[in-house]
């Protein structure tokens, strides 16, 4: 009898080992991330996307810092607060970067619970999450009204070149908004994971398919993209 | 590694159980707002399609004006450049780009894979709104004060926004909020593309056995989703210095003696932002089509592709080197000299992959069995439209040869050749040829036939001799050449030839859009497999296939999508879902 199998390159490969056989499973059928939903992939894909935007504008805002002939004002005298008299150089933002990263680390523990089922936790530690993302976008508040009063203009400032203004609001107006959705989306989830929607399947009001405690974990990935995104922004605006 | 318990065919089991469908309950859910791939395929087709005979009628009245400056009283140097810039935007973003991912991608895409749809329903529903939103609004700019902008479709600052530019009243922004719409909307859409092709295969479907049209569409997508951000960011920057008066791209300007609120922007960088996106976007057009001719020319010839895995990688190649290549449609910009260099390098580069791609659709028409199907016709001309195309690339692509050519009627030959005429054969062939998928019913081939003569032939005659105008110096956007003595009187009588030829090829774009909906109703049945194809979108449970796609069960694939004039096998293909055949032992299989 002749023997019949339409075995393939792929199947050979998956069954030897070395780099050959990486690259026959990322090639293998179904899927090609084993073990990964199709929300977790999704939300990993949009996040390379979002990163070429911030690449863009960050990258946009150095092409300007870099070229202009006026003199670039000092974020370390702009970005001051005084207090008592005391010039104290990047407070704010040291205590709102503080306050974003300390964020990421109630968004991991939310997973964490997530995954062993604890609801009340979970939400807890979301909402918590929310709160501290919430107090970000507060402060950013605070600062943009403090540098407006101060004279500063997406088309002019007091102390040099006019595209400080403009890449300042516009760069973190823009991460502003990545938080601002983040906290409404944490919101959202922490809703459902308090009401039991993840433990009983119900279904999404607008998808109508059924979610799972995974959105937890699929909110935590873009938080703690937001929260990467602002350190670069940290550090190539402020501390340049 | 992996241990993988393979069952018959060397086919795994299933990884993850059957997906639950969304069901419509009313006729809004199921033809208006649905979340059925196929439907929103379809709604995507129609509306670029109508857009491109909007962008149709708009290149007549251009080449109307070309050829008889004055004759049509409505069309000065103003409205010129309205009608320039709207025809280009319209037709490479909202009709191409849309038209390749949203109307072929979401119809082949779940169909070739063996999904029952994309991942992601009801996202793909919103991208399809949010591009009629952007269509809509782009539209719009035809109806406000000083109509659309006419900054020419690469939108350079500063003039798009500064006085003299028609449409810097309201067409500037509506131009760029339209843009950055088409862009949130399609990142829904490819999210999802990219996300069913890798995450949402049959079983059995490894990627070696992807037909090459999901290739192309999957790679483009990939490149889109990270092409894009660049075109937002420039939008966005663009707008702020129209709307808040910011410099980001503006630098200090005169004008009339008074000097303008900007300054310390460059210009340079909005341009290497656009073509940033502008330079894969042209890679995204061209490899779902190079995908597609693939599939076309192997079923049409009835011969397996030639070298499988090479297209896959030139695929890639391409795709990955179209964004270190931008910088070539800068050359006169005034960025330093030595990006010169190392762009045009790249540029030739791209040439090895490309070659690679044609010559092994040179080697599948080598002694296969060709069928001169009205698919077949277009894709052929495909390949020597893109090969004609591509060799004015070269000379493009070099520095010094570019540097005298630049901003003339030949560099508009070249990409109209290249990404206007090439990528619409495929698009024409691919309707031909899934037509009968969509509907059931085949097209007229008789008025298949005169639309591909009169589309091919006419094409050359128009874009051959606007190479010779260009090596004359006529410049492009020029609303009329003038009584300028350094053109001789053929180069006059060439531009009216051209524009008498246009109108023409142009009106059989009408023959071939009665003939979409006449055969709707009296198209030949096709019954399920026409073209006697062995992709998956061929084998579906029904023609047109119904919700869900493929039935009860989803087909479990054994072998790749080319397996035709197989010796010894019963019919001329065997199809991908076909279980081994009895003493069938090789692998051929990549």
């Amino acid at each position: 009898m002749v023997q019949i199998s339409l075995r393939n390159e792929v199947d050979e490969a998956r069954q030897s080992s070395g780099l050959a056989s990486i690259a026959a499973d990322l090639a293998s059928d179904q899927r090609a991330f084993k073990n990964v939903s199709w929300g977790k992939a999704m939300m990993w894909i949009f996040l390379l996307s979002d990163t070429f935007v911030f690449s863009c504008f960050l990258i946009s805002y150095m092409t300007a810092r870099m070229s202009t002939t006026v003199p670039w004002p000092n974020p370390s005298e702009v970005f001051a607060l005084e207090i008592g008299g005391t010039s104290f150089p990047l407070l704010l933002i040291a205590i709102m970067t503080f306050v974003l990263i300390s964020s990421s680390g109630t968004m991991a523990m939310a997973v964490n619970y997530g995954y062993r089922r604890d609801r009340v936790t979970t939400a807890m530690l979301m909402l918590a999450t929310a709160v501290l993302g919430a107090a970000f976008v507060g402060m950013q508040a605070f600062e943009w009204t403090k540098l407006i009063h101060e004279g500063v203009r997406p088309w002019e400032n007091p102390w040099g070149a006019a595209q400080f203004g403009s890449s300042f609001f516009m760069i973190t107006g823009f991460h502003g908004t990545h938080v601002t959705f983040g906290v409404i989306f944490l919101i959202v989830i922490a809703r459902k994971v308090l009401r039991g929607d993840y433990d009983v399947g119900r279904r999404g009001f607008f998808t109508s398919r059924k979610g799972n405690y995974e959105s937890v974990e699929i909110m935590g990935l873009y938080w703690h993209f937001v929260d990467l995104v602002w350190v670069f922004i940290f550090a190539f605006f402020y501390l340049w | 590694m992996v241990d993988v318990p393979l069952g018959v065919g060397g086919v795994p089991p299933a990884e993850v159980e059957d997906v639950e469908l969304y069901h419509p309950k009313s006729w809004v859910t199921h033809y208006v707002f649905s979340q059925d791939a196929k439907i929103i395929a379809v709604q995507y087709s129609v509306t670029a399609l109508s857009i491109g005979l909007v962008a149709l009628m708009l290149s007549w009245l251009m080449r109307v004006q070309l050829a008889f400056p004055g004759a049509l009283s409505f069309i000065d140097a103003d409205a010129y450049y309205q009608l320039i810039t709207m025809h280009g935007m319209m037709m490479v973003v909202y009709v191409l780009t849309a038209l390749f991912l949203g109307g072929f991608g979401n119809y082949l895409i779940p169909l070739m894979l063996g999904a029952r749809d994309m991942v992601f329903p009801y996202a793909n529903m919103l991208s399809f709104w949010f591009y009629l939103l952007a269509v809509v609004v782009l539209f719009a700019s035809f109806a406000v004060p000083g109509g659309p902008t006419g900054a020419g479709w690469t939108l350079y600052p500063p003039q798009s926004i500064t006085a003299g530019t028609p449409g810097l009243a309201w067409g500037i922004i509506m131009m760029l909020v339209s843009l950055m719409i088409f862009i949130i909307g399609f990142t829904m859409g490819g999210l999802n593309y990219v996300v069913t092709v890798l995450q949402g295969r049959t079983r059995g479907m490894t990627l070696m056995r992807m037909p090459l049209t999901v290739w192309g569409i999957f790679t483009a997508s990939v490149m889109a989703l990270l092409a894009f951000p660049a075109l937002f960011v420039g939008a966005v920057m663009m707008l702020f210095d129209r709307l808040l008066g910011t410099s980001f791209f503006m630098p200090e300007i005169i004008e009339q003696g008074a000097r303008l609120p900007y300054g310390g922007g460059s210009p340079i960088l909005f341009q290497h932002l656009f073509w940033f996106f502008g330079h894969p976007e042209v890679y995204i057009v061209a490899l779902p089509a190079f995908g597609i001719v693939s599939d076309l020319i192997s079923v049409h010839a009835r011969r397996n592709i030639f070298g499988y895995r090479m297209m896959v990688w030139a695929i890639v190649a391409i795709g990955a080197l179209s964004f270190v290549v931008w910088a070539h449609h800068m050359y006169v910009s005034g960025m330093n000299p030595y990006f010169g260099f190392f762009f045009a390098t790249t540029t030739l580069i791209i040439a090895i992959p490309t070659a690679i791609k044609v010559y092994n659709w040179v080697l599948t028409l080598w002694r296969g069995d060709i069928h001169l199907t009205v698919p077949m016709l277009f894709a052929l001309a495909f390949i020597v439209t893109f090969v004609n195309g591509g060799l004015t690339g070269l000379f493009l692509g070099n520095v010094v040869v570019d540097v005298p050519l630049s901003d003339t009627m030949f560099v508009v030959a070249h990409f109209h050749m290249v990404m206007g005429v090439a990528p619409i054969l495929v698009i024409f062939g691919a309707l031909y040829h899934w037509y009968p998928k969509v509907t059931g019913r085949l097209l007229n081939v008789p008025l298949g036939q005169l639309h591909f003569w009169v589309t091919f032939l006419g094409a050359y005659l128009i874009f051959f001799p606007m190479h010779y105008l260009g090596l004359m110096g006529v410049p492009r956007r020029y609303y009329e050449m003038g009584e300028t003595a350094i053109y001789p009187q053929s180069a006059h009588d060439l531009n009216i030839f051209i524009t008498v030829t246009a109108l023409l090829v142009g009106a059989a774009q009408f023959a071939f859009v009665f003939n979409l909906i006449w055969s709707l109703r009296h198209g030949r049945e096709a019954g399920g497999n026409p073209w006697r194809a062995c992709s998956l979108e061929w084998q579906t449970s029904a023609t047109p296939p119904p919700h869900g796609n493929f039935g009860k069960e989803l087909p479990i694939v054994y072998r790749w999508a080319y397996d035709y004039n197989v010796p010894g096998a019963p019919e001329d293909f065997i199809p991908q879902n076909q279980p081994p055949l009895a003493g069938e032992i090789a692998s051929r299989a990549p």
